[in-house]
């Protein structure tokens, strides 16, 4: 569409969703900036304890400090290897059940009350039992990141599956298709959406799984770090921590929506 | 290809109770002609066409296709199912390719007769589009070809023109009627479209509500030869409609 075909409407349209979008992004910007200011301000002028709510101030100090001993890439990366190894682990598992499940009718009746069972409960209740079998250590943390994805991944999955249209499960037997080949040409590839919504929702799930481990035991990573500084009374410590949970946790998700548009565009 | 449906009966078992689907249903399908059945629905079309594509195996009697009973699904029989089920995720291409694919015989042959018929059927343009950029008549036509894909000397159409618009499932029929007698294929074409049966078809099956018999045949010597399109201002056309209407006896 070239510039001179838009009629005056057409320009003033799209005149004021440009503008709408600016204010928008002004105002977004705004918030959080006079947030921030809002809270050093009154910790400078002592309306709030510092010591207890810490400050910008104190926490971009804290966070030069974690900087210049190593320590800040040292916990990052600890909690960011917790969580694609878990997270990985368990979609992956997840989806392999869910195959399972589909592939055949028994399994699927035999195992569906103890799935729902497992995917009700608190996954957190678990943490304890890991570190009694596994060990306080990284294997436990993972173990319960791939606990709180893996039931929620086969529920998911298995009803994307189940719900492809009978029709074209149908015509596909008409051709002489086995279950492998309904399977890789028509079920898996039926499902593509629900796979990208199943592992958006596993990457929060898996840094919740991460965090709660390292309360629980571990010696290093940012859910370390929040444990320590809160019962060391060190408030900045946990400011900054959960500011770099916040930072990594969406740098992971925007990579899966970057994966997503680039598998689309090459499907 | 001809095709005799020899005294099929057919009861399935479900949680409630028996449903008896068919009973003793008999007529012949001769070489090259185009069969319709039509029913009341309910009438158990869909399960002879499963038995006829070798899905389902009758309880009694048995499908024979030049002799030979029907025991599992094969590639002389070739599916067209409702609505037109091509994958949104393949393009044109691979989508007409997916019988071949699925049978083993992805060959350049294969490929070269599949690539002849998308340029017959002037769809080879289109080839590498997505199903949802095709209008409802050349996805229709796409579905077609793949199931001319593997060379099926037989094909059972299974309502397929019911998701489309009135204008599109005239011309869409009457184009896959040209095709169909153009290639030499035997044809079953399950509709509950009392024109659309009488415009397309050399003979007509009705069938009754469940448990579905055979109700009536018609053998549409007089129609013979004329496009489905002209078929539908023909005296004939009129009579017949009337006639196969009293049969269905619908009850609303």
């Amino acid at each position: 569409m070239s510039e001179q075909a838009l009629s005056p409407a057409r320009k003033a349209y799209l005149q004021r969703r440009k503008q709408e979008n600016i204010r928008v992004h002004i105002l977004r910007v705004t918030l959080l900036v006079g947030f921030l200011a809002l809270w050093e301000l009154a910790g400078r002028r002592g309306w709030i304890d510092v010591f207890i709510v810490s400050s910008p101030a104190r926490v971009i100090r804290t966070l030069a400090n974690l900087w210049q001993t190593g320590d800040l890439l040292h916990h990052l990366g600890v909690s960011c290897y917790e969580t694609v190894i878990g997270f990985t682990l368990g979609t992956l598992s997840g989806i392999l059940i869910a195959v399972g499940l589909w592939w055949s009718r028994t399994a699927s009746r035999v195992l569906e009350p103890y799935l729902v069972v497992l995917n009700a409960l608190p996954k957190t209740a678990l943490g304890p039992i890991f570190i009694v079998w596994i060990g306080a250590g990284t294997e436990s943390i993972i173990a319960m990141t791939i606990a709180i994805s893996v039931f929620v991944t086969i529920l998911n999955m298995y009803a994307g599956f189940c719900g492809v249209d009978a029709e074209k499960l149908r015509f596909m037997q008409t051709l002489g298709a086995t279950r492998g080949q309904t399977l890789r040409k028509l079920v898996l590839p039926a499902n593509t959406d629900t796979l990208f919504n199943t592992i958006r929702v596993n990457v929060g799930l898996s840094w919740v799984g991460v965090i709660m481990g390292e309360f629980l035991v571990s010696k290093a990573g940012l859910g370390y770090l929040i444990v320590y500084g809160s019962q060391v009374f060190n408030m900045d410590l946990v400011m900054a921590s959960v500011l770099l949970l916040a930072c990594a946790a969406i740098l992971m998700y925007q990579l899966v929506q970057s994966a997503e548009r680039l598998w689309r565009r090459l499907t | 290809m001809h095709i005799e449906i020899d005294h099929v009966s057919m009861t399935y078992q479900t949680p409630e109770g028996e449903v008896e689907a068919l009973r003793d249903v008999c007529f012949s399908v001769p070489d090259q002609s185009f069969v319709s059945i039509v029913g009341p629905s309910g009438c158990g079309k869909s399960t002879l066409l499963s038995i006829l594509a070798g899905l389902e195996h009758p309880n009694n009697g048995e499908v024979r296709l030049d002799g030979q009973p029907i025991r599992g699904p094969t590639e002389k029989i070739g599916f067209m199912p409702q609505r037109d089920q091509l994958f949104e995720w393949r393009s044109i291409w691979r989508n007409v390719l997916l019988g071949p694919e699925v049978r083993g015989d992805n060959t350049e042959e294969r490929r070269d007769m599949v690539r002849t018929l998308l340029s017959d059927y002037a769809l080879y343009a289109f080839r590498d589009s997505a199903p949802s950029q095709l209008s409802g008549g050349m996805r229709q036509r796409c579905a077609l070809i793949r199931t001319l894909a593997l060379e099926p000397g037989v094909l059972l159409l299974d309502e397929p023109f019911s998701a489309l618009d009135y204008q599109t499932r005239l011309a869409v029929s009457t184009d896959i009627a040209r095709i169909i007698k153009q290639k030499g294929k035997t044809a079953i074409l399950v509709t509950h479209d009392i024109s659309e049966a009488i415009s397309m078809s050399d003979r007509i099956v009705v069938l009754s509500h469940r448990p579905g018999t055979v109700r009536a045949v018609h053998d549409l010597t007089e129609l013979q030869g004329i496009s489905p399109m002209e078929r539908r201002g023909t005296p004939a056309f009129q009579t017949l409609f009337n006639q196969i209407w009293e049969e269905l006896d619908v009850n609303v």
